[in-house]
């Protein structure tokens, strides 16, 4: 079955709900509501003739101009090889949805990942915790006005430029020589 | 000769014997190196190969160990991030004195490619003191074998009576 089959059975079913398939690319996609995300991925799932039994990845987007994050979530049916992709838009300030982790179960860990980086909050779900970075750390990294706090717990966050450094030591010795070229007064002063 | 100058009574007996016997003792320690598992991102690989048949450093006395208590110097090799910063401090301190460090790679030398990242410590020395720096992304197996055979001038040089290190070795 074709993406576009897929989404006219998307289309019947679910109305206004399901927005139009995006011009053909890689992967065209669907816009879907916040509110009925599992209603729709339950029935991707069940409905003979679609199966779409396997959630290939689910992750994010952040665009701050439009005041969005998107959650994307890229299915697949191994029994049909075919797959389609969806997309949810949430308000940046607060972004939350309700989990898809009781409909594929590898749900679980893309979540916890787009809460870690993102912010993102999926209500309902059984064990949300940041997954790669610590659990103290401040801030989702991948949101675009993300702001390093300077280190992490006493490690600084900066590097010296070792090149700085040789240029201080070029210069100790330009002015040694200098002033042993200069004069007899010179290591009388010092 | 020894029992001549013995015998003269001499306060040069016990420093000629000490010397002797800070060969002896570095003698034994440099060539029986092992060092701690530690490897995080892809110099980990290169790690391997290192202690594989070709590089073969089972020759120079190192054998790896999994266990920090058995070590006596850690090859940090790879990315190190700011979680993994904190074990590899852990690791460090359980080690038995005297401890050494190999940092293998740019990445733990100084963040390496990854120096920008949010997550990624900007040096292993940051957290633990580092012996010897080996460059490289990733350094050859050839290139790590002469880092292990600094770190054996290091400790064949070093007066073993007087070996310290500060109780606390952070740098950071
Ligand atoms: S130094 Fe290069 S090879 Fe080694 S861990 Fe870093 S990126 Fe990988």
């Amino acid at each position: 079955m074709t993406t576009t089959e897929i989404h006219d059975r998307l289309k019947a079913r679910f109305g206004d709900d399901v927005g139009p398939l995006s011009e053909p690319k890689i992967d065209a996609f669907a816009v879907v509501t916040r509110e009925r995300i599992v209603e729709v991925c339950t029935f991707l799932r069940d409905e003979p003739g679609l199966e779409l039994d396997f959630l290939e990845d689910l992750t994010a987007l952040d665009w701050p101009k439009n005041n969005q994050i998107e959650v994307v979530y890229h299915l697949l049916s191994y029994r049909h090889r075919h797959s389609i992709v969806l997309k949810v838009q949430l308000d940046r300030a607060a972004p939350s949805i309700s989990t898809v982790e009781g409909v594929w179960k590898t749900a679980n860990w893309f979540e916890r990942e787009v809460y870690d980086l993102f912010g993102v909050t999926f209500a309902g779900h059984p064990d949300l915790r940041r997954i790669m970075l610590p659990d103290d750390w401040i801030g989702h990294p991948l949101r675009k006005d993300y702001q390093e706090t300077g280190g992490y717990h006493g490690f600084s966050n900066v590097r010296e430029n070792p090149l700085v450094e040789l240029k201080r030591l070029d210069d100790v010795r330009r002015a040694e020589a200098a002033k042993a070229a200069g004069g007899v007064d010179g290591p009388a002063k010092a | 000769m020894t029992a001549r100058t013995m015998d003269a009574g001499t306060g040069d007996v016990t420093l000629f014997h000490t010397s002797q016997l800070d060969k002896l003792i570095n003698m034994a320690r440099e060539n029986s190196l092992w060092y701690l598992l530690f490897g995080l991102a892809c110099c980990g690989i290169e790690l391997m190969q290192f202690g594989g048949p070709r590089a073969d450093v089972m020759r120079f006395g190192a054998i790896p160990r999994a266990s920090p208590r058995q070590a006596d110097f850690m090859i940090v090799a790879g990315t190190l991030t700011y979680k993994m910063a904190e074990r590899a401090k852990l690791l460090y301190d359980q080690m038995p004195e005297p401890k050494y460090v190999i940092s293998m790679g740019s990445c733990s030398n100084c963040g390496g490619l990854f120096q920008l990242g949010y997550s990624v410590c900007k040096g292993v020395d940051k957290v633990i003191p580092v012996d010897v720096y080996v460059p490289g992304c990733p350094p050859r197996p050839e290139a790590l074998t002469e880092g292990l055979i600094r770190l054996q001038e290091l400790i064949r040089s070093e007066p073993w009576a007087t070996k310290r290190r500060p109780a606390k070795g952070s740098a950071a």
